[in-house]
């Protein structure tokens, strides 16, 4: 049942082969016995989860029911405030916080039925890129438990992975949902910016920071996609533009289609392993009709210079709201204000948050502001020209998500630029605001690899398509971590 | 040494929308702590500002008002600080790119002269809430009600050459924000706070001295006390040899004191960038214009319509015209009695001392517009004397009550029967022989008109004020010229 993709188990739960109650112990049992191999969940909400299961089993005794995700159990990211379940965005700092209210991602998918299992692990207030920020320790990866799952929605990218739930919400700022898809072998969407509402979802870095799914399949992906986008009116940066049925295309012939390889992407750096399998899943997408050519996406290399200044500048102001005086962790006995605060501080934050904060204050100074916020919204909007000229060439870009596999837990955890540096393929795409995805697309050294599709603005129905053709002649995305039986 | 005083002026507006500048909740006043602050306002992990549109259409009415640009495209910025009534760690702001250009405000000097006061622009922002330092046993309660309630900071450029004219210009805004009912413009309520820049110059010098910002002075007289103590102390640092520091002072109303709150060094560097939660502010060239069509008569314009249409002098019409609740309150009383010049002597007079001794807003006085009305058209119709009348309107004052009412109840209504008054001049001249014969053998046509007023006194003291003042002044003519 876990193996299952979740458009299998909507005909399942239809069709009335299982309950949502089954479906749901079922995969609460997995976590209860499986996870403390991966500790992928911060929390686990299994009464709430059985509660919601058995409204949705009612729902689905009305044959009416529209909702194709009534009774399909999820992961939160626990970067998602869920009312009245501890939100700790990974953090001491929020160890104890328990938010009056839900961000809008999970009110829609529990308006639409969905069940939701626990909150997922997560790199510190998704600083991270390898889970090992989180305050609740790292999350492993399935296929290699000696090695990271990415990050920083690497908790839900390794409960897909690992089978403890059929699909996860995830948040990018930089690749943080593509980069562990791709390490934990599953399908990760970052839609177009404004696509998700940002509501509830803790900020880390606001003109960046995008939620989406994290699934085994294209096809999942565009069901949760269904639910998850939408304007919002309580979130001034979502845009109103119209919503498709991502499903709707997902057959579509991809003859003509033409798909641009980023000359930038497959230079130095880049693991040999990594540019075979790509080129292989290159090779398919010709078989089935695509053309293929080079672009150029010339301001690449000042994309981690430029998102390493706005990332932490819109953090540093994000974070200041976490000060001991209303919610969250307090240090003990202050001795007067500037105590409170610098105390609570220091003893709430880890190190990378730390480092970030520092960066963007640094960066947002008096005499500093100019050379480097200001400077990098230039790049920014340089970065943003190269994609929209790229597309006036091709309909998609694709490349690595990646430049080496899954990395050793600790292996670069003292080294935040070559961490940083890891983020070379993905961060280009928030700055510029176009969707990405992430796909399995082959294996090196027994470690998943993640071909990523970039589309133009509000492609996402066209990307995962071109994603769904893919897997229908391919079976990455159906091979599970070594260990996982069906 | 001849000293200029140079001062600018930074006005918090409190704009008297229903909800706050980015979340639903109220912005009323008064309310028990923290009952007017939602997720949002206690800045919870998550939560997003969504701009009020009110505000906005707000602030391009006093952009219009004061003959500004409203630029097309605004910009919110985060001013970052930490303190503890400061919920977010930053407040929402506007710097690079404010929603009100450059402007001019008219003022009106009290010896009559005009100048016009440059607005260097205005900006839309949210309040903060309050730190509560008492009655919390050595630690401080903050109370976030009043955090992102929306407020118009305008910011003048450096024009003013005095208090006078410092007043005059807050003063001046004041009625246009009350007239634009944009603002309760209630400075007891915070709805108004002043910052002071202040510097001084020799007479004659044309760069600006040192300035220093005295702050969150909530009327016009601690900011007429604020610049006046502060000019006095710089001109004493200069005289002594010493240097004026820029930095911010607090002016404390009750010692009549300031003090330095920080200086220039300490200065926070509040790391402005534009704010990501939220979208430029587009304003279209037509909504402005249907504002523009929508506005209020505004205070110039009333006060020349009062001088035209009421025939009020210049510097009457000024004073009625200060705020709206008093213009108001005119036209009303003006319009009942149809003579205007009775109605602004009495409110400008009457009624406007008795607000103030009790610090009474004219909108919350005990007697209506239409009450005071009907108490002048007594006077007009003799019913009452003027005298009278002011024994009346405090009757009114205490109790509430109609002027008819009070007149009745008390017997003031005004002795106009000549019998009855011919009798009561007749018995005063018997009684006051010397004083007839005094003013009979007066040659001195002063000092005669003078005795003769004194009878008038005894007449009008034997009828306990009510005679008809006109009629015994008749009557006593026709006797004594007999």
């Amino acid at each position: 049942m876990h193996t299952k993709t979740i458009a299998e188990l909507v005909r399942g739960l239809h069709n009335r082969d299982f309950s949502s109650e089954e479906l749901t112990r079922h995969f609460l049992r997995r976590i209860e016995q499986l996870d403390e191999r991966y500790n992928s969940f911060i929390s686990l909400t299994a009464e709430q989860a059985l509660a919601q299961a058995r409204q949705a089993d009612q729902r689905l005794a009305d044959s009416n029911e529209t909702s194709l995700l009534c009774g399909i159990p999820l992961a939160q990211k626990d970067i998602f405030c869920t009312q009245g379940v501890r939100t700790s965005c990974g953090s001491k700092m929020l160890d104890n916080f328990i938010p009056p209210y839900n961000a809008t991602v999970i009110q829609r998918l529990n308006d639409a039925g969905c069940v939701s299992l626990g909150k997922t692990n997560m790199d510190e207030f998704a600083m991270g890129s390898s889970n090992e920020t989180s305050y609740y320790g790292p999350v492993r990866n399935p296929w290699d438990r000696e090695c990271v799952p990415g990050g920083s929605s690497g908790g839900s990218a390794a409960a897909v992975s690992a089978c403890l739930a059929p699909g996860a919400t995830g948040t990018d700022t930089g690749g943080s949902i593509r980069q562990p898809a791709s390490h934990c072998g599953v399908t990760g969407l970052k839609p177009t910016y404004g696509r998700v509402s940002r509501y509830g979802m803790i900020a880390f870095a606001s003109s960046l920071d995008q939620g989406g799914p994290m699934t085994r399949t294209a096809e999942d992906a565009a069901l949760l996609m269904n639910v998850m986008a939408g304007f919002d009116e309580k979130d001034s940066t979502s845009i109103d533009h119209a919503v498709p049925d991502f499903t709707t295309n997902l057959n579509n012939d991809l003859k003509g289609l033409r798909i641009g390889l980023p000359v930038e992407y497959f230079g130095d750096g880049l693991d040999v392993g990594i540019q075979n399998a790509i080129e292989q899943a290159i090779k398919t997408f010709e078989s089935l009709g695509a053309t293929v050519c080079d672009v150029h996406l010339p301001h690449t290399n000042l994309a981690i210079p430029a998102y390493y200044v706005i990332a932490p500048a819109e953090a540093s102001a994000n974070l200041s709201r976490y000060d001991g005086v209303r919610y969250g962790y307090r240090c003990e006995d202050p001795q007067d204000l500037f105590d409170l605060y610098t105390r609570t501080r220091a003893e709430g934050f880890g190190d990378e948050v730390k480092r970030r904060i520092l960066v963007g204050t640094y960066a947002l100074s008096a005499g500093y502001y100019d050379a480097y916020y200001r400077q990098a919204q230039r790049i920014r909007r340089l970065i943003k020209n190269d994609f929209v000229a790229a597309f006036e060439q091709v309909d998609v870009i694709m490349g690595p998500t990646t430049p080496t596999p899954a990395f050793k837990l600790g292996e670069k955890s003292t080294d935040p630029v070559a961490m940083y540096l890891g983020d070379i393929y993905t961060i280009a795409v928030n700055l510029a605001g176009v969707p990405g995805l992430s796909i399995p697309a082959g294996l090196v050294d027994s470690k998943p690899v993640g071909l990523q599709i970039i589309g133009n603005y509000f492609d996402e129905s066209r990307m995962l398509n071109i994603a769904h053709r893919f897997q229908q002649v391919t079976d990455w995305h159906k091979q599970t971590a070594p260990g996982i039986d069906s | 040494m001849q000293w200029e005083t140079v001062i600018g002026l930074e006005v918090h507006v409190q704009l008297a929308t229903q909800s706050k500048i980015f979340s639903a909740s109220s912005t009323q006043f008064g309310a028990e702590p923290n009952t007017q602050a939602c997720a949002l306002d206690l800045a919870m992990p998550g939560t997003l500002p969504v701009l009020n549109q009110q505000a906005v259409n707000y602030a391009i009415m006093l952009g219009l008002a004061i003959n500004a640009d409203i630029n097309p495209l605004s910009v919110f910025e985060r001013k970052n600080y930490f303190y503890p009534d400061l919920p977010k760690g930053y407040q929402t702001s506007q710097l690079e790119e404010p929603i009100v250009g450059p402007g001019v405000v008219n003022i009106q000097l009290p010896d009559g002269s005009h100048k016009a006061i440059r607005i260097h622009h205005a900006h839309l922002e949210e309040d903060a809430g309050k730190s509560l330092h008492e009655d919390f046993h050595g630690m401080s309660g903050i109370d976030l009600n009043r955090a992102g309630t929306p407020l118009i900071e305008i910011v003048s450029e450096p024009d003013m050459r005095s208090k006078e004219e410092a007043v005059a210009f807050a003063k001046k805004l004041h009625a246009i924000v009350t007239c634009l009912g944009i603002s309760d413009g209630d400075m007891s309520q915070g709805s108004m706070r002043f910052d002071v820049n202040v510097s001084i110059r020799p007479k004659g010098e044309q760069t600006l001295g040192t300035r220093t910002e005295t702050k969150n002075l909530n009327s016009f007289r601690f900011m007429e006390e604020a610049i006046v103590l502060e000019v006095e102390r710089q001109i004493d640092l200069v005289e002594d040899g010493l240097k004026v520091k820029q930095e911010t002072r607090l002016y404390d109303s009750d010692k009549k004191q300031s003090r330095s709150m920080r200086s220039k060094e300490e200065a926070n560097d509040y790391r402005y960038f534009p704010c990501p939660d939220l979208l430029p502010v587009a304003i279209a060239q037509d909504h402005i214009e249907s504002i523009r069509q929508s506005l209020p008569e505004l205070p110039d314009a009333k006060q020349q319509r009062f001088i035209d249409s009421y025939g009020l002098s210049e510097a009457d019409a000024a004073q009625l015209c200060d705020d709206r609740a008093t213009a108001d309150y005119f036209e009303i009383v003006a319009k009942e009695t149809d003579d205007a010049r009775l109605a602004a002597n009495w409110i400008m007079g009457e009624l406007s001392a008795k607000l103030n001794r009790e610090s009474i807003a004219i909108s919350h006085s005990p007697i209506t517009a239409s009450q005071l009305a009907k108490l002048l058209l007594r006077i007009k119709d003799n019913t009452i004397s003027g005298k009278i009348a002011k024994q009346v309107f405090e009757s009114m004052w205490q109790e509430g009550s109609d002027p008819d009412d009070i007149i009745e109840k008390q017997g003031l209504k005004q002795l106009s029967d000549s019998g009855a008054i011919e009798t009561m001049v007749d018995e005063v001249l018997a009684q006051n022989p010397d004083m007839v014969d005094e003013y009979l053998a007066e040659q001195v046509e002063k000092k005669k008109k003078k005795k003769f007023n004194a009878i008038v006194g005894r007449v009008m003291q034997a009828s306990k004020g009510k005679a008809n003042p006109g009629q015994v002044n008749q009557i006593l003519q026709q006797k004594l010229s007999r």
